[in-house]
């Protein structure tokens, strides 16, 4: 099936000349959806759109009748009717009653969607540029908070490794980590965003929902099977907008448990002391891994910046300058610009990637920031 | 060559001033863009772009005078360019509609969402949504601006330029010149009170009140909104100066005056929307 | 359409021959003119021109997409692309051409000399090119074009680069030349039609463009209103688009769609006039219930204005709200399926040819229907909740847009190419253009619904595996549907250079007054005394 390159200039001509038949091993539909809700949709989409092919058949059925045996060619003379006031108004009419019995069941399925109350466990989806971060506020593992980026390599997606791509049956839908919920149990999504608008997209548990900054919105799912759930960022959000999917893991009760259970623990054991006094080479260390989550996709791992659109930090004056003045800056990002706040970051995490960008590339301040400066900044 | 007409309808001969207008916009466009973006050559073309715009308008509007004090527009012309003004005012309807709405929407959906619980316990905490207020991310803190102190006397001088403007009007008709003159003299000089106050109460609003654009949702609608609204009565006076020139000149009888009821239709509808204003930015 | 005086030799255009001597010539015709006739022709030819622009654009969006992976464009170049081929398309192409046909024909199906401000008609035209400018010069800003959608959402316009300042003075200038355009067309309808054209004898084409023109005065302000809030919240410090200042995003959405719904009406109505004109001419038999036509697109015109946020059903709102608008916008599909109904009823039991315009004409029936039924499956909510903002909806649209708008454009010129320039069009090449063109615009685009059921996103530049085979046959599709278009570019060449002579009347059911009694082709003022309608 994933015939490329070449092949798929020759897949394109056979696959015109080849029968509905053929093409049924591709996705023509919908993905199937793996909830009770999902399903409703699903039917109402073919319900609509059988109606739509019916009539559609029945007017141009009238039309191609009339192509071919209205035509002068055959000797048609045209007749002068141009009115008819009992058909015009059927056509008005019936339509109305068809829209109304479609209506129906839509407003029947809507009302149900939108109904987000009585949720076991709550999950908040924020969206950053261009990553997703996950706090679970209530229920069964309440208080688990971590980030999610896209875990696809960068060569596959470059070009540098097509075989890699190729044999990648997730490419560009895997993430380092995965949203886990259990089975069957309703699960509210609060969607909210830091910077600009995403919108959070799983096709087959059939959820969509904006994520606007500083606001919340909801949404919920109640999967029927575990499984693993692909979707990603549905709304332009800038240049990494391709690169920001979301993967829901859905176990079962027990599982969901240890799941809890062992985040619990990671959670602890990751727990930095934050009165610990970190050497420079630490904060260097922990600052390029929080760098090349946070800051790359604009600034580049090369400290070079993109050219008119992001500035290099490498040679910065603000990176060079007063350390108060670059804290402000990632606390309170700037206003207008794609720079924007990173105030979500712990104070370690800010301490450490300051006094990275402070001794990299062409950057030698030789100073440690302390997480005790962030905390007074804030 | 002699001006075309077709069935008495004059036709213009080709004229320089649309593409005139066309480069001084150009110029406006990119000077605008490069200034808003602090890039020096900006002003510079700005300053260009209005200087043509300027001549233009001079040109332009010179040249439709002399037609029409050349007796070249009949009847049917006249009509047309009572459908163009009245559709004009309509889209300026349409415009200062968005600022309205944007108001209407802030006051009813935005604010009372993100004061809401669950925008108060993950967002947004302690923020009370009781207008007027900036917004849950301003610190600083302002006072809103009274509806009966100027504004309420902006309203009154406004209505009565409305009144001095319709005696102008009718004066016309009569083909009383004097008292056409008089009218005309005391809209404009109504006008121009009025932004006088307008300026003061935006100096005191800044100085004072700590009332300043940036001053999130009632900052923002309150500047965009009587601003947009100062900006179309210094239009409007402007407008109001040049028909008070042709009058003195002898332009206008009691058949052909569509300059001045142009005019006369457009402060009417500055005059509206200042009521709307009143009432919604000041008093309510 | 029988109260007009029939007889093609009858009518006034003596005036015709002499006509030369009164024609400006060189750049001065062009660059000051106050003609109908010069002044549509530039808006055609610009429109032509931003098609090219706008569709290499396309292009360069189909190649990346050709293949998974990032292989042509860095990511934020493709979003620029997007961004500006949806603008340049909407704003440069479609609109533009439109406005083209008003100024050509709407004088001569009245029965007027010109248009009513023949001056400021050179000025909404004029305002073109500087727009132009600024939306290419945008490309070269720092940091490239901007890659916000041609929607512009707020904030990711708020934080894009200087090239969003050019784009914002380009749409605001643009706003400018359509309502003075718009103002001009209105005018000219309902004051400069000659005696006896009443308003329910004018062409159907007039009437489209009547309400088209109502419609753009109402909300070009409202985008107006839109951008300047951008502008402000980027550069002088105001929050309305911000939660910090109490603003909202979605709040940009509501204005732009209150703009944008209509918008799309605006694109599509002047569309069906001229499919009006074009289906009975060639049906041989009057248009079918021209009244409930002229009712049906005042009624789609109204409706626009209540069902903007059937583009917004993710983004967050009450669901009463939610079932407001869907039930709002499933009604809009009454109105249009009268149009619909009456199209097919002209045709039915008439004569018919088909001649390339005829083959344009039905090739939009058909497929804008389609068009039609697709945006029908979008405003149920539940289902645009999956499909929104996904490949189906750019497969909608363009239904809509390429095969609706374009393709009605294209029967259009072919219809009146000979009335414009005296010549005929080479047919048979007229016929390999429109059979190349179906054939390719459904290999681009058919496959795009199913890119989105599955769940393809739009605006983005690579995707997932399963996506593959249809981008790869919907780039087949595309390359080949842009150079089908340079077929067109020749023969329209073809026709001017070198093309038959047209007679006055070339299709024996065209029965509006640049048929009857004007000679082709049309003299450069067409009707100094108004012609004697019965
Ligand atoms: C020419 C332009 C044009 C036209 C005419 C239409 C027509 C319609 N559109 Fe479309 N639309 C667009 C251009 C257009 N659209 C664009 C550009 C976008 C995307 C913008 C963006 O996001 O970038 C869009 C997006 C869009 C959406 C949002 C999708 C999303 O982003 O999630 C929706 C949702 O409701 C929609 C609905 C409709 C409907 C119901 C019609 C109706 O008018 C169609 C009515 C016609 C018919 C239904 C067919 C004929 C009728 C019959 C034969 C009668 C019998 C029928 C029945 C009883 C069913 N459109
Ligand atoms: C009426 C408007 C219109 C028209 C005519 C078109 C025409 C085309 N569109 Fe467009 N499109 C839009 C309006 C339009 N589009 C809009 C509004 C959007 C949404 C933007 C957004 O998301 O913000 C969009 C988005 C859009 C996308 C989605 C992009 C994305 O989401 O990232 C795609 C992808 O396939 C696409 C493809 C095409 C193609 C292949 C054509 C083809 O029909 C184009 C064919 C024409 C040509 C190719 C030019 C012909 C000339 C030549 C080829 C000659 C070559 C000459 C020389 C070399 C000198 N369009
Ligand atoms: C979404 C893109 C984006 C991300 C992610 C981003 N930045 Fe920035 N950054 C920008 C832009 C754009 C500017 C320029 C702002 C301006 O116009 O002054 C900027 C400016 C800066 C500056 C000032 C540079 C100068 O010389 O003016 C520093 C320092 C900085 N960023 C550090 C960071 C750090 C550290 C991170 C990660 C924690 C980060 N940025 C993440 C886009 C980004
Ligand atoms: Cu995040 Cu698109
Ligand atoms: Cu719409």
């Amino acid at each position: 099936m994933r015939n490329l390159g070449v092949n798929k200039w020759i897949f394109a001509v056979a696959s015109l000349l080849s029968s509905v038949a053929a093409w049924a091993e591709y996705n023509l539909n919908l993905q199937t959806p793996h909830t009770l809700l999902g399903q409703k949709i699903y039917d109402l989409h073919t319900i609509v759109t059988i109606i739509c092919v019916i009539i559609f058949v029945g007017v141009f059925g009238f039309m191609f009748y009339a192509v071919f045996h209205h035509r002068k060619s055959v000797g048609h003379k045209a007749a002068q009717f141009h009115e008819n006031t009992a058909v015009e108004v059927a056509w008005t009419l019936i339509p109305f009653v068809i829209l109304i019995a479609l209506a129906i069941p839509a407003t029947g399925t809507l009302i149900t969607m939108r109904d987000t109350t009585e949720a076991d466990i709550t999950i908040k989806a924020t969206g950053y540029q261009w990553k997703w971060g996950y706090d679970y506020l209530k229920g069964e593992g309440a208080s688990i908070s971590f980030y999610s980026t896209l875990s696809t390599p960068r060569a596959q997606i470059d070009g540098d490794d097509v075989a890699g791509r190729q044999a990648n049956p997730h490419y560009l839908l895997e993430t380092d980590n995965n949203v886990v919920v259990p089975v069957g149990k309703k699960i509210r999504i609060l969607t909210t965003a830091a910077d600009v608008i995403h919108a959070w997209y799983v096709p087959a548990l059939s959820v969509k929902q904006d994520a606007v900054p500083g606001f919340i919105r909801d949404t919920w799912f109640k999967a029927e099977q575990p499984g693993i759930y692909r979707g990603q960022c549905a709304e332009l959000c800038g240049k990494q907008h391709g690169f920001m999917p979301i993967v829901v893991e859905v176990m079962t009760a027990e599982k969901y448990t240890a799941w809890v259970a062992s985040q619990q623990t990671k959670a602890v054991a990751a727990k930095v002391d934050p009165d610990k006094n970190w050497t420079l080479a630490e904060l260097k260390t922990q600052g390029e891994k929080v760098f090349g989550q946070n800051c790359a996709a604009c600034h580049q791992a090369t400290g070079m910046g993109v050219p008119g659109a992001f500035p290099a930090l490498s040679g910065s004056k603000v990176v060079n300058g007063p350390q108060q003045d670059q804290i402000k800056l990632l606390l309170n990002g700037k206003q207008g610009t794609a720079m924007n706040s990173f105030k979500h970051l712990s104070d370690v995490e800010l301490a450490s990637v300051i006094t990275y960008t402070r001794n990299s590339w062409s950057n030698h301040t030789g100073e440690a920031i302390s997480s005790a400066s962030i905390k007074a900044q804030r | 060559m002699s001006n075309q007409s077709a069935g008495g309808y004059y036709l213009p001969q080709p004229s320089h001033w649309p593409i005139v207008a066309s480069i001084a916009l150009g110029f406006l466009g990119f000077g605008a863009s490069f200034s808003v973006n602090s890039m020096g050559l900006g002003y510079v073309l700005l300053g260009i772009g209005f200087m043509i715009l300027f001549f233009m308008f001079a040109g332009w509007f010179t040249a439709v005078a002399h037609e029409s004090e050349g007796g070249n527009y009949n009847k049917q012309v006249d009509a047309s360019f009572r459908w163009g003004m009245g559709w004009f005012i309509f889209s300026e309807v349409m415009f200062f509609a968005v600022f309205f709405g944007v108001l209407f929407y802030m006051r009813t959906i935005s604010i009372p969402d993100l004061g809401s619980l669950e925008h108060q316990q993950l967002l947004w905490p302690g923020f009370k949504a009781d207008w007027p207020v900036a917004g849950p991310g301003i610190k600083d803190t302002f006072s809103p601006m009274a509806a009966w102190g100027i504004p309420a006397l902006n309203t009154a001088l406004l209505l009565t330029s409305g009144v001095t403007l319709t005696w102008a009007h009718w004066a016309l008709l009569k083909n009383n010149r004097m008292q056409l003159i008089w009218g005309l003299a005391l809209t404009i000089a109504l006008g121009m009170i009025f932004l006088g106050f307008q300026v003061y109460e935006y100096s005191h609003a800044m100085s004072e009140m700590n009332l300043k654009l940036s001053m999130g949702a009632y900052g923002a609608t309150f500047y965009m909104l009587t601003g947009f609204h100062g900006f179309h009565v210094t239009v409007g006076t402007i407008m109001l100066w040049v028909i008070l020139f042709r009058s003195v000149a002898g332009h206008f009888n009691e058949h052909s005056h569509f300059g001045f009821e142009g005019v006369a239709w457009y402060w009417h509808f500055v005059d509206v929307v200042w009521l709307f204003l009143f009432v919604v930015v000041y008093w309510l | 359409m029988e109260a007009v005086n029939t007889h093609a030799d009858h009518g006034h255009h003596d005036r015709g021959h002499d006509d030369h001597d009164h024609k400006p010539t060189g750049l001065k015709r062009w660059l000051m003119s106050t003609n109908h006739k010069d002044i549509g022709t530039m808006y055609l030819w610009f429109s032509f021109f931003m098609f090219i622009v706008g569709g290499i654009m396309a292009l360069v969006i189909r190649s990346e997409l050709f293949q998974p992976g990032l292989q042509i464009v860095k990511p934020e170049f493709f979003n620029s692309m997007t961004t500006y081929h949806g603008l340049i398309m909407v704003f440069g192409a479609i609109m533009p051409a439109f406005v083209g046909f008003a100024n050509w024909l709407i004088p001569m199906q009245i029965g007027a000399a010109d248009m009513a401000f023949p001056r400021m008609n050179n000025l909404s035209f004029w305002l073109l090119p500087p727009a132009a400018f600024l939306l290419i010069g945008a490309q070269f800003a720092p940091g490239g074009g901007a890659g916000v959608g041609w929607t512009l959402y707020a904030p990711l316009s708020t934080q894009a680069g200087p090239a969003m300042d050019l784009t914002i003075f380009a749409i605001h200038i643009l706003g400018m030349s359509s309502i003075m355009g718009s103002i001009n067309i209105i005018t000219t309808l309902l004051n400069m039609r000659a005696p006896g054209m009443a308003l329910m004898k004018m062409p159907m084409f007039c009437w489209t463009w009547l309400i088209t023109a109502y419609l753009l005065v109402a909300v070009m302000p409202v985008l107006a209103g839109a951008v300047t809030m951008t502008l402000t919240d980027r550069h002088f410090g105001t929050h309305f688009f911000n939660a910090a200042g109490g603003g909202d995003p979605v709040l940009y959405q509501h204005i732009f769609w209150f703009f944008g719904h209509p918008e799309v009406y605006i694109i599509a109505i002047p569309a069906f006039g001229v499919v009006s004109q074009v289906i009975p001419a060639f049906s041989r038999k009057p248009l079918f219930g021209y009244a409930s036509m002229v009712y049906a697109t005042a009624s789609i015109a109204i409706l626009s204005f209540m069902v903007w946020a059937h583009h917004m059903y993710t983004a967050g709102m009450p669901v009463q709200a939610q079932l407001y608008f869907m039930y709002a916008t499933v009604l809009i599909a009454v109105p249009t399926g009268v149009k619909v109904f009456n199209w097919v009823a002209t045709m039915w039991r008439g004569s018919l040819t088909f001649e390339t315009p005829m083959l344009f004409a039905i090739g939009f029936l058909f497929l804008f229907t389609l068009g039609g039924f697709t945006g029908l499956v979008l405003s149920i909510t539940p289902v645009d909740v999956q499909l929104h903002d996904t490949y189906y909806v750019v497969a909608h649209f363009h239904y809509v847009m390429v095969a609706g708008a374009l393709f009605s454009a294209f029967a259009g010129i072919y219809f009146w190419l000979p009335k414009w320039t005296g010549r005929m069009y080479d047919e048979k090449l007229g016929r390999i253009h429109f059979w190349l063109s179906l054939v390719f615009f459904n290999l681009t685009f058919f496959v795009q619904h199913f890119l989105g059921l599955a769940g393809m996103p739009r605006r983005i530049p690579d995707y997932a595996l399963q996506f593959a085979e249809f981008n790869a046959i919907s780039s087949v599709g595309a390359f080949g549907f842009g150079f089908s278009q340079l077929l067109f570019l020749y023969i329209v060449i073809k026709t001017i250079t070198s093309g038959e002579k047209a007679p006055d009347r070339p299709w024996e059911g065209a029965d509006s007054l640049e048929w009857t009694h004007l000679p082709s082709p049309a003299p450069f003022h067409s009707f100094v005394e108004p012609p004697v309608i019965k």
